[in-house]
């Protein structure tokens, strides 16, 4: 029986399906799977690094193994990534931001306070204004909730999203291209008008009445079906992948995919 | 005749640091805890310097300046630790609004080193438009003077008084050699910089001696008339990891992130952090040996 991790897992690897010869960076746990899962299956013309420096063409596990312990095909260092990956938008990736806002906006610098003084300081922007310009970007966040989903905006735009009082007149967002949200309760796109978010499929159990009363703004019920379990194919690789089970830590108690009835 | 001099660039840590002078604007190579100059980052905490301008991919060097009040203004894109996300003095010092900051992408970061390297007020880019970073750094447009009219940001150079580095191996000429897998953007903030001071943890005669012969000489990544300074610290990097030589000291990182907690006041734990000199801080963590021993990081 599949995990509701491993049913995240393979959603999230849905996101780099046909995305062709970009370097898939998923950080957290559960992108990285993705990335490696949707690799080793629908998309192995993807690029992948190994956390740290090299590119590979085997996806490199979770967790502890020995250093030398991947095959580098190729060297792309952060001395080189702006110049191969990020500003060429030769990349997809997969990130969980601290909130996220109805315009697709999202934010990792700090919560509360002002600038100059936050209540709670966090990463930093980091490459998120510059992924989000130039190259496609989708999110994973393990705890579907307003806190995250958040009603207005986010507290500072560490990302660029849809919403036009942000936009400079004259800049160019041909780059702009957000694409999956996967939670814990469900998978989202951007295919409203103006790109509003939308629910595409509900995980097993889960309602769309339960997912829009967990965020902050209205979602488009653009509901398909359930979110497909994993089988047993991807189940095995992405056990391969993660050998340590670092998924299974991801949500409490691990629960399964489906709750038994 | 006279004898052509020598261009010894040897000197100590010491005067290193007697070559800053409080105001400056100093850029620290590395990126996060990896391969940080943290014993010129430790000479710097043991001087008077104050009111600095810091620019960096930042990780403890951050943190420490910020816990000790060197920091008059910080030039980011994030301060982390790797396996310790959040850097626990940086927030302490951007939660007390102690310190000015300039918060910058990643890209744009270096994109503003490359600026200064060639001299240029600016680079144009795309990165920051859409997002809250223009307004709150004070960024300014350009309008491409071409028939496109794309209107860019333009990102101001990021001059360097002075740049600090931590290397795998130096001669005395300052040729420098990076072993590890990743140069980060060691080059762009030697280039940026009016000096460039180099710790190294092997110091060499004549760096094109030696079995590793010609390759090796791709390992030089910066050419030397961008080396000022040059000085033998080995185990310099440390907490920071020194790839291939060691990986980071998480079990010092825990400690330090855990004294921002209890007691949380940087006079208390500074002895233990930055130690009254480098001997001193070396013996305390057991010696060169016990430094090496620390495994590389698995990312």
């Amino acid at each position: 029986m599949a995990s509701l991790a491993e049913l995240c897992i393979a959603a999230a690897a849905e996101a780099f399906r046909g995305n062709g010869e970009v370097v898939a960076t998923g950080v957290g746990p559960i992108p990285r799977l993705a990335a490696g899962l949707a690799k080793s299956t629908h998309s192995p013309e993807l690029l992948m690094t190994d956390g740290e420096a090299y590119l590979v063409e085997s996806p490199v596990p979770l967790g502890p193994r020995a250093y030398d312990a991947r095959d580098a095909a190729g060297h792309l260092p952060f001395s080189r990534f702006f110049d191969s990956a990020v500003w060429t938008g030769r990349r997809h990736a997969m990130v969980t931001p601290t909130q996220i806002d109805r315009f697709g906006q999202i934010n990792l610098s700090y919560l509360g306070g002002s600038h100059a003084q936050p209540k709670t300081q966090m990463l930093g922007v980091r490459g998120f204004p510059g992924n989000s310009i130039y190259h496609p970007n989708s999110f994973f966040f393990p705890a579907h909730s307003p806190r995250t989903f958040v009603p207005g905006e986010v507290d500072m735009v560490s990302g660029v999203g849809y919403n036009p009082a942000k936009r400079i007149v004259g800049g160019n967002y041909s780059g702009v291209d957000l694409r999956l949200v996967i939670t814990n309760l469900c998978v989202m796109d951007f295919g409203g008008p103006d790109h509003a978010m939308r629910v595409i499929s509900l995980h097993p159990a889960v309602d769309f009445a339960t997912v829009q009363a967990a965020t902050g703004f209205a979602l488009i019920d653009a509901v398909t079906g359930e979110t497909p379990l994993p089988d047993a194919e991807q189940l095995a690789i992405i056990a391969a992948l993660d050998p340590h089970q670092i998924r299974a830590t991801i949500f409490k108690d691990n629960p399964p995919a489906r709750a038994a009835a | 005749m006279s004898t052509p001099t020598r261009p010894d660039k040897r000197m100590d840590a010491r005067a290193i640091v007697a070559q800053l002078r409080d105001g400056m604007t100093i850029g620290i190579g590395g990126w996060g805890p990896r391969r940080k100059p943290m014993a010129l980052v430790r000479e710097i905490l043991r001087s008077p310097l104050k009111d600095l301008t810091i620019v960096a991919y930042g990780g403890a060097d951050v943190g420490m300046l910020c816990a000790a009040g060197k920091v008059r203004k910080l030039i980011f894109a994030f301060v982390s630790l790797d396996a310790i996300p959040l850097e626990p003095w940086f927030r302490k010092a951007r939660e007390g609004g102690t310190i000015d900051v300039l918060e910058l992408d990643e890209g744009m970061l270096q994109w503003g080193l490359k600026a200064a390297a060639f001299g240029l007020p600016f680079l144009p880019t795309r990165v920051g438009l859409g997002t809250d970073l223009a307004a709150l750094g004070g960024l300014e447009t350009v309008t491409s003077p071409y028939a496109d009219g794309e209107v860019l940001i333009a990102m101001p150079a990021l001059k360097l008084d002075a740049a600090l580095l931590h290397v795998n191996k130096c001669d005395w000429r300052g040729n420098a050699q990076f072993f590890g897998a990743d140069f980060y953007y060691d080059e762009w903030f030697a280039k940026a910089a009016d000096k460039c001071f180099v710790s190294c943890e092997q110091l060499v005669e004549r760096i094109e001696d030696g079995a590793a012969g010609i390759g090796a000489a791709h390992a030089n990544i910066i050419e030397r008339c961008f080396v000022s300074g040059i000085t033998h610290i080995p185990c310099g990097a440390h907490p920071s990891s020194m790839p291939p030589l060691h990986g980071p000291d998480m079990r010092a990182f825990k400690a330090y992130a855990d004294a921002a907690k209890d007691p949380g006041d940087w006079t208390m734990v500074a002895e233990q952090f930055v130690g009254t000199d480098e001997a001193a801080y070396l013996q305390s963590l057991g010696g060169k040996e016990a430094v090496m021993q620390i495994p590389l990081a698995i990312y």
